[in-house]
C-alpha cells in the first residue's frame, strides 16, 4: 500500500442557517500518493462542501482530517495556512487570479510565500511550470488580459509552484468551453501520470469523471459508490 | 514572516486603486496642513500678544511697597506677647521709594547663575506742561542699552532712536499719546513740573509706542541720569530692580528668595500676570481641538476607502487566505496601506502645512499698536510637526484597524461559495 496523502475519518457537518439541517454524513474515505480521483454527484449532494473541509479552509465540522497523517484538529489557522501554502494545490472554477498582478507574479506569490527559495529560484520554478502549461509567453502579461482557457491553466500553474502533496479542483472546467476544457483534462492527467501527482477534482462532467482513475460518488451527503 | 512579500501586495493593492488611495492621502494632506497651518498662525498671534506684555514684564521686579509695618510695636512689650493682639486704623510707614544699596544688590543678582539680565529703573511722577494745562504722567528712568537687550525697548520707539536718550542730554522719548495731547514733535522741547514744584526742560527725541492706549497716554522714558537730575536725587537712586531669568518658571522661587535676602518687596511675573497664561493656554486648546478634530475626520475617510477597498477585493483576499496567507498576513497587509496613506499623506501635509505657514507669513499685517509687526505672525515651533505627523500615524493607524480586521476574518469558503 502506497503512502496516504490525505484520510477522513467519520466527518459530519451541518449546516444551520436557516435551519439545522445534515449536509456530510460519515465521510470517511482516503487518498494515497498518485491517485487521481474525481469527485461526482448532483448539485447540492455535499461534494464542494466535503471539498472545502478537506483543503481545511472550512474548520466546522465533526470527525477527523488527516493530510499528510498529521490531524488538523486543535491547530490554529495560522498553521492551517501554512498547510495549505505548502501542502495543498487549489483550483477553482472560476479562475481567480489577482487582478492587480502579471501572470508570472500570480503564479510566484504562494512561492514567495513559503519563503523556502530566494526570489529568483521561486521565478525560475514559476517560468518552468508555465512552459509545461505551455503559456510560457503570457508571463507578463496582466492576470485580467487572459482570455478564460488561459487564466484557468496560470491557476493551475499556481497550485503547482510549491510542489503540493495534493491538487484539489472544485470544477475546474466547469466554466470553460469544450475545447480549453479538455486543454485542462489532459493536464491533470498528464500530472498525474507523468509526475505522480495526487489529484482530486470535483466534477459533475461525467465524461471528465469516467477518465479518471478512481470515481467517489455522493448523492444526500453520504458516499455511495467508490 | 516574509514582510518583504507582504509590502509587495500591499503597494500592489494600493496601486491598483490609486484613484482612491490618492483622494484618502490627500485628506489626511489636508487636514495635516491646516493643522500645521492653524497652530502655526495660532500661537504666532499668542506669541505676539504675550509679548506685548511678557516681553516687556521683568521676571522679578524689585521694589519697595508702601505698605504697614508687620512689626507694630505693641508685639514688642512683654505683656502682651502671649494674646493675639487686634490693633485698629494702622497707617503704613513712612518708607523711602529708593531701593537701599542698591549697587551691591545689582552686582550680586548679576553674578547669579539663574539671571539673564538686570536692569535698574526709576519712576518719576511729574506734570506735563502743555500751556496752561498739566498733565499728570510717569517719566521711567532706563538705561536704555540694558532695556533693549531684555525688554526690545526699542521695538516700541518710533520717530527716533531709543539710543538718543543716552546720546542727548536732558532727553526724552514721549508717550505717542502723551505727545499728541502735548503736540509735541521730535525736536521740541517740553517743560515739566516735579512734586517738588521744579520746572525741568526736556528736549522730546522719540515716541513710544506700546500698543496699550493706557501706557502711550502717560508713559515717557528719560535716562537714569536725567530722571536722577529731574528728582534732584544722587547717581545711586533707584526705584525699581527689574530682573530677567533664563527659565521664566523660577520667577515665583527667585522672587521670594530676593525679598528675603535684599529685605525688600519682590513681585514675579506669574502673580503680576495670570491672565495672560489662562489666555494663551485656552487660545492654544481651541488650536488643538480644531487640528485633531481635522484629522479625525480624514481618518474616517480612510476607513471609508479602506472599508470599500476590501469589498471589492474580497476575491483577492480570499484567493490570498486560500493559497496559504493567514488572516494575520492579510491585516498586515491593511494595516500597511492604511498607514502608507498616514506617512505619505503626513508628509507631503507637513511641507504643504509649512509653505502655507511660510504664505501667512508674507500677509501684510499693519496695526498702529503694533509698530515692529509687519505681517502676521507664525509660531515654526518643531512640536507642531512631530505632534502632527504622530496624529497622523495615530489616526490612520486606528482606521486601518477595523477594516484590516474585517479583511483578516473573511472566510475564503463563502465567498468562493458564492460565486
Amino acid at each position: 500500500m502506497s503512502e496516504l496523502v490525505l484520510q477522513t475519518k467519520q466527518v459530519n457537518k451541518y449546516f444551520h442557517d436557516p435551519v439545522k439541517m445534515q449536509v456530510l454524513k460519515d465521510i470517511s474515505f482516503s487518498l494515497s500518493r498518485g491517485d487521481f480521483v474525481s469527485l461526482t454527484g448532483r448539485s447540492g449532494c455535499g461534494k464542494s462542501t466535503l471539498l472545502y473541509i478537506l483543503s481545511t479552509m472550512d474548520t466546522e465540522f465533526e470527525g477527523e482530517l488527516l493530510i499528510d497523517q498529521h490531524s488538523t484538529r486543535n491547530t490554529n489557522e495560522k498553521y492551517l495556512a501554512q498547510v495549505r501554502n505548502e501542502k495543498i494545490g487549489f483550483v477553482f472554477q472560476f479562475h481567480y487570479l489577482l487582478a492587480e498582478f502579471t501572470v508570472l507574479e500570480n503564479v510566484m506569490l504562494p512561492g514567495l510565500k513559503l519563503n523556502k527559495y530566494p526570489e529568483a529560484e521561486v521565478e525560475s520554478r514559476a517560468m518552468e511550470r508555465l512552459k509545461m502549461l505551455d503559456i510560457y509567453d503570457l508571463a507578463t502579461k496582466k492576470a485580467t488580459r487572459l482570455s478564460g482557457g488561459e487564466k484557468q491553466r496560470v491557476a493551475i500553474a499556481r497550485a503547482l509552484i510549491n510542489d503540493p502533496l495534493i491538487v484539489m479542483g472544485d470544477e475546474p472546467t466547469g466554466n470553460l468551453d469544450k475545447k480549453n476544457g479538455q486543454i485542462v483534462f489532459d493536464l491533470f492527467k498528464k500530472m498525474s501520470e507523468e509526475f505522480k501527482q495526487t489529484l482530486l477534482i470535483v466534477t459533475h462532467d461525467l465524461a471528465f469523471a469516467k477518465s479518471t482513475h478512481r470515481i467517489i460518488e455522493m448523492e444526500d451527503g453520504k458516499i455511495i459508490s467508490d | 514572516m516574509n514582510y518583504k512579500l507582504i509590502v509587495r501586495i500591499a503597494v500592489a493593492l494600493s496601486l491598483a486603486r490609486w484613484k482612491q488611495t490618492l483622494v484618502a492621502a490627500v485628506g489626511v494632506t489636508f487636514s495635516i496642513t491646516m493643522f500645521i497651518a492653524l497652530l502655526g498662525f495660532m500661537n504666532g498671534l499668542n506669541d505676539l500678544l504675550d509679548g506685548l506684555i511678557l516681553n516687556r514684564t521683568p521676571h522679578v521686579r524689585l521694589f519697595n511697597d508702601i505698605k504697614a509695618n508687620m512689626q507694630q510695636p505693641i508685639n514688642n512689650i512683654s505683656e502682651f506677647k502671649t494674646g493675639h493682639n487686634f490693633i485698629y486704623s494702622i497707617k503704613p510707614t513712612s518708607r523711602r521709594e529708593e531701593i537701599y544699596n542698591a549697587a551691591p544688590i545689582l552686582k550680586t543678582i548679576q553674578q547669579d547663575a539663574r539671571v539673564l539680565g538686570v536692569a535698574s529703573k526709576i519712576a518719576a511722577q511729574v506734570f506735563f506742561n502743555a500751556g496752561t494745562i498739566n498733565i499728570t504722567g510717569v517719566i521711567t528712568g532706563i538705561d536704555a542699552d540694558v532695556e533693549n537687550r531684555l525688554f526690545h525697548f526699542s521695538d516700541y520707539v518710533v520717530n527716533g532712536k531709543s539710543q538718543d536718550i543716552i546720546t542727548t542730554a536732558n532727553s526724552i522719548i514721549l508717550g505717542k499719546g502723551l505727545a499728541e495731547k502735548l503736540v509735541a514733535n521730535v525736536g521740541d522741547v517740553i517743560y515739566v513740573t516735579t512734586p517738588q514744584g521744579e520746572i525741568f526742560s526736556l528736549k522730546v527725541v522719540g515716541f513710544f509706542q506700546s500698543g496699550l492706549q493706557e501706557l502711550d497716554n502717560t508713559q515717557s522714558y528719560a535716562s537714569l541720569g536725567t530722571t536722577q537730575k529731574i528728582l534732584g536725587k544722587g547717581n545711586n537712586y533707584i526705584t525699581a530692580i527689574q530682573v530677567k531669568l533664563k527659565n521664566i518658571n523660577l520667577a515665583p522661587a527667585v522672587a521670594k528668595e530676593y525679598a528675603k535676602l535684599f529685605q525688600v518687596d519682590a513681585e514675579d511675573i506669574q502673580t503680576a500676570n495670570s491672565q495672560f497664561e489662562t489666555g494663551s493656554f485656552v487660545r492654544t486648546l481651541i488650536s488643538y481641538a480644531v487640528g485633531i478634530t481635522l484629522l479625525i475626520v480624514a481618518g474616517f475617510g480612510i476607513y471609508n476607502i479602506l472599508n470599500m477597498m476590501i469589498y471589492e477585493k474580497m476575491d483577492s483576499i480570499a484567493i490570498l487566505k486560500a493559497t496559504g496567507f493567514s488572516g494575520v498576513d492579510v491585516n498586515h497587509i491593511f494595516i500597511l496601506i492604511a498607514l502608507s496613506i498616514g506617512v505619505s499623506g503626513g508628509i507631503v501635509g507637513l511641507l504643504f502645512g509649512f509653505l502655507l505657514s511660510v504664505g501667512i507669513d508674507q500677509i501684510p499685517f499693519n496695526t498702529a499698536s503694533l509698530p515692529t509687526v509687519k505681517t502676521y505672525p507664525v509660531n515654526y515651533s518643531i512640536y507642531f510637526y512631530l505632534i502632527g505627523f504622530a496624529f497622523s500615524l495615530f489616526t490612520t493607524f486606528m482606521a486601518g484597524l477595523f477594516p484590516a480586521r474585517k479583511a483578516s476574518r473573511v472566510d475564503p469558503v463563502i465567498i468562493i461559495r458564492g460565486k
